[in-house]
């Protein structure tokens, strides 16, 4: 365990294990609020706070919960932080919560966090558990500002001061799988290119 | 009347999948041959039913009564879990053929957000009781359907010759968009 760089168990979530790219986690709010940047900003944020402070939690009481009942344990945290973000929202950014909607609820059963509790939390320490988290946080922000940005440009027709006739399907719902399946293929393509070994998405 | 409209806008109109974009972990993990895509269907749409009657129930009875709603989600994920839990076992004493079918699909559910947003929409839109079991129903046959049809095109596509960078989860969530594109052919139909 002490060997693992902070660098790169950080850098892993942005590309090497991108969320979304790559495992493919976490669909529902990657293709649903996607339709601006602010938007999938302000969902990739949410996302990683519940993310961070979850797996901070699970990896203190890693110890204390019995195996078998941990699943539901995590479930239970993992809600708690929801609805504090929720009503964070509420309270302070009503648009954006107007706009996410029953989405920011969603993020409790994001495959992602329950992934990371997982797979990661429940057997590393507090300190790198929060790293991994805050470099699968970013990498899931990151990932939805890039939909969100081809997806909003194109939907709205301008793109750095050119516009052009907007393509609206890009906003409604199969732009948001289009744009996602056609991204995955061009982050293949690169990751193929740089190396040799076969990647399977 | 207005049942039926409740039932045809979960199932065409408002498709869980392809219009909210919830389940899309099973549609995308599941979708590789028919006949699990039915049986993971008909196991959706069964706790989706049995979910919708059970969150009502306690929204109205416990968290309203009690003057908690900001309990929701917290209530939810747990009613949620121990339900699938419950129906598992429940299945497993009274019906093993069925449960042959549906046996590994059943705990994949309750990580399947189409649950959780049956419960929260439901909830959301204040609907009644019998409006609210049409619903969870309707949404569940929405799954199906979505899920069924696209294990067919998945099937077709094994036999196609797919660029490399393409293969694997790009290429169903393309397919999925064009299937997104066909079904919104159906938004004329209520405007619930």
């Amino acid at each position: 365990m002490a060997q693992k760089s902070i660098v790169s168990e950080f850098a892993k979530g942005l590309v090497r294990e991108n969320p979304v790219f790559v495992q493919v986690l976490g669909m529902c709010p990657t293709l649903a609020v996607t339709t601006s940047v602010a938007n999938g900003m302000g969902m990739g944020l949410a996302t990683s706070f519940v993310l961070i402070f979850s797996t901070l939690i699970a990896s203190l009481v890693k110890r204390i919960v019995p195996g078998e009942v941990r699943i539901p344990v995590y479930a239970v945290v993992i809600a708690t932080f929801v609805t504090i973000a929720d009503l964070f929202m509420k309270a302070y950014l009503p648009p954006l919560s107007q706009a996410l909607g029953p989405y920011v609820p969603l993020i409790v059963v994001n495959c992602i966090i329950m992934g990371r509790v997982e797979a990661y939390a429940t057997r590393n320490a507090p300190g790198l558990s929060l790293i991994d988290a805050l470099g699968m946080g970013a990498g899931f922000t990151l990932s939805l500002m890039i939909l969100g940005a081809v997806r909003g440009a194109l939907g709205s027709g301008s793109l750095f001061g050119l516009s052009f006739t907007p393509v609206l399907v890009m906003i409604l719902p199969p732009g948001a799988f289009l744009t996602l399946g056609i991204l995955m293929a061009v982050f293949n393509a690169v990751k193929d290119r740089n190396s040799p070994v076969m990647v399977k998405a | 009347m207005t049942y039926l409209i409740v039932l045809i806008s979960a199932v065409l109109v408002n498709n869980f999948v392809l219009s909210y974009f919830v389940g899309i972990c099973p549609f995308i993990g599941v979708s590789k041959k028919i006949d699990s895509a039915v049986s993971m269907g008909i196991a959706v749409t069964f706790v989706m039913t049995i979910t919708s009657i059970v969150t009502w129930l306690i929204n109205h009875y416990i968290l309203i009564a009690l003057g908690m709603p900001f309990l929701e989600y917290v209530a939810y994920i747990v009613v949620i879990a121990s339900l699938v839990q419950f129906v598992e076992m429940f299945i497993k004493k009274t019906l093993p053929a069925l449960y042959k079918t549906l046996g590994i699909f059943l705990p994949l559910i309750t990580t399947n957000c189409a649950i959780l947003f049956v419960a929260l929409i439901q909830a959301m839109r204040e609907y009644a009781f019998i409006q609210s079991v049409v619903f969870g129903f309707g949404a569940g046959v929405g799954f199906t359907l979505a899920i069924v049809i696209m294990a067919g095109i998945r099937e077709q596509l094994e036999l196609s010759d797919i660029p490399r960078p393409f293969q694997g989860a790009a290429i169903t969530l393309i397919t999925a968009g064009i299937l997104a594109l066909a079904f919104m052919g159906f938004s004329g139909l209520t405007s619930a």
